[in-house]
């Protein structure tokens, strides 16, 4: 039996090995720098070199590439500009994740706990606290995670697909769990994450075994020939489509695959919430669209009452529910549920836009929530004898944060009304793109929905800024709230403030550019 | 050519950042500052006027285009024709106003410039929402222009504030959303391209009915709320009872004057088929809010609630002229938005006044006034009778203009209008019998004549409305051709049909 090796065009996969090398890198550092603060020192820079050189290299390959793109791996994956528009959006998210993963406040304290391995409140945990232990693996995590991600946007092959998806999830599930301060809370996420997650990945890959059986074949060209050639199997190419769909969803968060989004974004490390919200919701949307506009274009009437029902319920539930919530990473859980319905109405009727429109919208959302989960991370509870604890995520905490920091709250204030999609933010030019790619193949009707949608939304988000600007300070709370001034997260609050104003008042180039990426290599449609 | 509507835009929003900029020891003068730059932006719409040719008063002046995001094909898009100008001219004269009639109203500097700021902010998005040529410029105008207005509704201002902001926040804004699905769908009727929402590449576009229909609704539907309409007009007198009388007076005297705006210079001209098929209705809705305002209006015995629902009656009047598309009528109906803006304006600003004096707006707590000051007695009764159309002052031109002008054509109409001309003469005087004549009540403290500041800031408009009262041509020089051009646009696409 003769071995061929396989010829892999190395050079088109740059950023990922990048990405990916350095997270090996970093788990030996791990082993060799004994000293824990140097190894944070080390594995910060390590990540920033690694996440900014892996966006520059995407950046180049882009500029450079002549003609739609590479078939890499014989077609399991695909370096086209719709790919490494995504990569540099995930590689950026990651470079700001990463700065708040090192954040500490001014107490010394890291938003992750000293010994993952310990029981929460044992001695050993106190043990471990004491000798300044710190669970720097968090940065090798997420650079898997990130490298996960860059691969799932550029994936062509169902087999891929779920490899790239386990990648990136496994990483995220550890890292939900390692909260620093209330550990069973993130334990209970961390749990939930895994189960659905889990749950979530099995029906994808059902869902590849059909479309297997029905095509005989795992890429998408083949998937999309046997699509329209392939008779009597209707049912099955179907199901298959649908659960391949719903795997992606669940990442995406959207009802009814939306129940662990809560718990996930309460439980976990802030920080990690931010990186979470803002790269998966991205990684997955790129891959919701390859495989939907490569592989599925031809079953787009069949998938479409799926879309819309998705996107509706998603919509309206996140919102509701959001109305109602008095925990703050919850209201962002659910505001968060309600972007995946936004999401989902630019894929009604397949329209072409949407390729270069929701990489706008995610950039838009991503760069709102890590600013709005960094300010999070710098309004801490005190103590009566003046020690800083936790964040302070009750609403009722930040009635009249405006008065005790007026930029932080300013800055806050400037996230939400990018949520709810105001003008001259970011958010409001990403809704509009995102609505008018829907409104191009006659989903109209879905975006009256969306808007009434939004217009609900913006209730909790004033809310907060009412909350935060017209109320005062309830009496005898006066010293119950401490503003921390961690300079890592003040660093994402600002890139964070400054793009969402940028993206919302000259949005020009970053429109020019995603509209250049707009085009898939396989692609089916355009 | 000098970009001279730009600059009003730019200047009082560099005004607004100058002033949240200033280092706390300059507060002190942060009253004059402001002034000075409304004053500075008075004098460039007086510039503004008298450069403007009356004698093409249709067409777009002092046009200016910039590419703004040329992918979505929108452009930085400024130029008035006539009654964008009259709106213009409005808005600067009334901010000065409202900043010298609040003059004492914050004790606390920071405060007194977060206000000013704002205020200067809210200038510059009505300027360049008057101005905007540019369908997505005046969406984007028209929302965030919200924020400055939350703020000021909600930050300052009586016990309910909060609620009252959160109202009209939700309110404008699900009228606003629903107009976005509108600007978005016009995108898809037009040509598309780097320019694809200029107004002009948008009027004449040949649309199927339904979606011609269906837009104009989206459209309507928020400029309804602005300028308010019953049934969707409740916010305004929340708002107005809870807000201070300045942000008050601008917001009822220009802000809301979008609406009627809008439904003008898009609603109108973009959508004349949908516009005539909806005009009917619009009618019936305008004829109930005449009465239904004028009839709440003397029911209140909030002043400030009074003044709003007098307003939700007068939008009536405008909405009906707009409507009847006459040449008359939609010269009156322009006119009155002009007029409406002095008489309301002053009319909280007056009122403004009686609360800083007696530390109230419930009506019954007032009375035998005049006989201790008279001139503040006298003013207020102008004022007053400027709201209830009293011939020689100018809101009654433009009244009569769209009487007579919906009379050929809305008969029914205009007879029920009419009586509410009727009731605007009971709660006025009402109102004045109440504050300035009768016994006083018990334990009265004494009460200061109008002050000179007072003056300065009611007599202008006061002489205003008497100069335009007797000659009217000044102002409607500059809007009949552009009204001729609205009632053209509708005329041909009845001949069309």
């Amino acid at each position: 039996m003769s071995f061929t090796t396989p010829e892999i065009a190395w050079a088109p996969l740059a950023p990922v090995i990048i990405v990916l090398g350095a997270a090996a890198v970093a788990i030996l550092l791990e082993s060799f720098i004994r000293s824990a603060e140097t190894r944070r020192k080390v594995q910060l820079g390590v990540s920033l070199v690694a996440l900014i050189a892996a966006a520059g290299t995407a950046i180049a390959q882009w500029a450079a590439l002549e003609g739609a793109g590479t078939v890499v791996l014989d077609g399991m994956l695909t370096v086209d500009r719709q790919s490494l528009a995504w990569q540099v959006l995930i590689a950026v998210f990651g470079t700001l994740g990463a700065l708040l993963f090192a954040a500490r406040t001014r107490a010394g304290e890291e938003a992750f706990t000293p010994l993952g391995s310990v029981a929460p409140g044992s001695t050993e945990e106190t043990l471990a606290r004491r000798k300044g232990f710190q669970v720097t693996e968090v940065f090798p995590l997420a650079l898997f995670a990130v490298g996960g991600m860059m691969l799932f946007t550029s994936v062509t092959d169902l087999i891929f697909l779920f490899v790239a998806l386990e990648v990136f999830s496994l990483p995220l599930y550890i890292l939900v769990a390692l909260a620093r301060r209330r550990r069973f809370l993130s334990h209970e996420g961390a749990l939930k994450y895994f189960l659905l997650g889990a749950f979530s990945s099995a029906i994808l890959l059902f869902g590849a075994a059909f479309l297997y059986g029905a095509t005989g074949s795992t890429s998408y060209a083949g998937i999309a020939a046997g699509v329209s050639s392939v008779t009597g199997v209707d049912a099955m190419i179907l199901a298959g489509a649908v659960m391949v769909v719903v795997g992606l969803l669940f990442k995406i968060g959207a009802v009814p695959f939306h129940s662990w989004t809560p718990d996930a974004y309460q439980g976990a490390p802030t920080p990690v919430t931010a990186f979470m919200a803002a790269a998966t919701k991205a990684a997955a949307t790129a891959a919701l669209l390859r495989v939907a506009y490569e592989a599925f274009y031809g079953l787009e009437w069949e998938l479409n009452w799926l879309i819309w029902a998705v996107a509706i319920a998603s919509m309206v539930l996140g919102t509701v529910v959001a109305l109602v919530q008095t925990e703050l990473k919850r209201m962002l859980a659910y505001s968060s549920v309600a972007h995946a319905g936004f999401i989902l109405v630019a894929f009604a009727g397949f329209p072409d836009g949407a390729l270069s429109a929701l990489p706008f919208y995610l950039a838009s959302y991503g760069v709102a929530t890590l600013g709005a989960f960094a300010v999070i991370t710098q309004v801490r509870e005190k103590a009566e004898d003046g020690t800083v604890l936790g964040e302070a995520t009750r609403l009722g905490q930040w009635a009249g944060l405006g008065k005790r920091s007026p930029w932080l709250a300013g800055a806050m204030a400037l996230f939400l009304l990018s949520f709810a999609g105001i003008p001259l933010t970011a958010g409001f030019v990403g809704k509009f793109v995102a609505f008018a790619a829907a409104i191009s193949e006659g989903g109209w009707p879905l975006v009256l929905i969306a808007v009434i949608a939004s217009a609900a939304a913006a209730f909790f988000y004033v809310r907060l800024i009412v909350l935060m600007f017209l109320t005062d300070v309830p009496d005898g709370q006066e010293d119950a709230i401490e503003i921390d001034h961690s300079p890592l997260a003040r660093v994402v609050v600002i890139i964070a403030v400054a793009a969402v104003l940028l993206l919302g008042i000259v949005p020009g180039p970053v429109l020019a550019a995603f509209e250049n990426a707009g085009v898939l290599l396989l692609g089916a449609a355009g | 050519m000098f970009p001279i509507l730009s600059v009003m835009v730019a200047l009082p929003a560099l005004g607004a950042v100058l002033l949240w900029a200033l280092p706390g020891g300059a507060r002190v003068r942060v009253r004059e500052i402001a002034l000075a730059i409304t004053g500075i932006e008075l004098v460039l719409a007086v510039v503004l006027f008298l450069q403007f040719d009356t004698g093409a008063a249709g067409t777009i002046q002092f046009s200016e285009v910039y590419p703004w995001i040329p992918q979505i094909g929108t452009s930085w898009a400024l130029g008035v024709n006539g009654i964008g100008l009259l709106m213009i001219v409005l808005s600067a004269l009334l901010t000065p106003l409202a900043i010298l009639a609040g003059w004492w109203e914050d004790k606390d500097p920071a405060r007194r410039t977060h206000y000013l700021a704002l205020i200067l902010l809210s200038e510059a998005f009505m300027i360049g929402i008057f101005a905007a040529r540019d369908v997505f410029l005046f969406y984007v105008l028209f929302e965030a222009m919200l924020i400055p207005l939350y703020f000021l509704i909600g930050s300052f201002g009586g016990g309910q504030r909060r609620y009252a902001a959160v109202k009209f926040l939700l309110y404008s804004l699900a009228g606003g959303l629903i107009m976005l699905v509108g600007v978005v769908a016009l995108y898809f009727q037009g040509p598309g391209g780097e320019e694809a929402f200029l107004t002009d590449n948008l009027t004449n576009l040949p649309m199927s009915t339904t979606a011609e229909r269906l837009i104009f609704l989206a459209f309507f539907l928020a400029f309804a709320i602005k300028a308010p309409m019953v049934p969707v007009h409740t916010w305004l007198p929340t708002v107005a009872e809870t807000a201070r009388p300045g942000t008050t007076a601008l917001l009822v005297a220009v802000l809301d004057k979008i609406g009627t705006f809008g439904m003008l210079t898009l609603c109108v001209a973009l959508f004349p088929e949908a516009a005539q098929w909806a005009a009917p209705v619009i009618i019936v809705f305008a004829v109930i809010s005449v009465i239904y305002g004028a009839l709440l209006a003397i029911g209140q015995k909030d002043m400030l609630r009074l003044v709003a629902f007098t307003s939700v009656s007068h939008f009536g009047i405008m909405v009906l002229g707009i409507f009847a598309f006459t040449q008359t009528s939609v010269e009156g109906a322009a006119f009155y938005m002009f007029n409406h803006g002095l008489s309301t304006g002053a009319l909280f600003f007056v009122v403004g006044f009686l609360i800083h004096r007696y530390g109230t707006a419930d009506v019954t707590a007032y009375g035998g006034l005049q006989r201790i000051v008279p001139v503040f007695a006298g003013t207020f009764l102008v004022i007053g009778l400027s709201a209830l159309a009293l011939p020689g002052l100018s809101p009654f031109v433009s009244e009569i203009m769209v009487l007579v002008g919906a009379f050929s054509v809305a008969k029914a109409a205009v007879v029920v209008s009419a009586v509410g001309v009727v009731l605007a003469a009971l709660y006025v005087l009402l109102t004045y019998q109440k504050v300035f004549t009768g016994p006083a009540p018990e334990g009265r403290k004494p009460v200061r004549e109008l002050t000179r500041r007072e003056r300065v800031v009611l007599w202008p408009l006061v002489a205003l409305m008497l100069v335009l009262g007797f000659l009217p041509g000044i102002a409607i020089d500059t809007l009949r051709e552009p009204s001729a051009d609205i009632v053209a646009t509708v005329s041909t696409e009845e001949a069309g049909q």
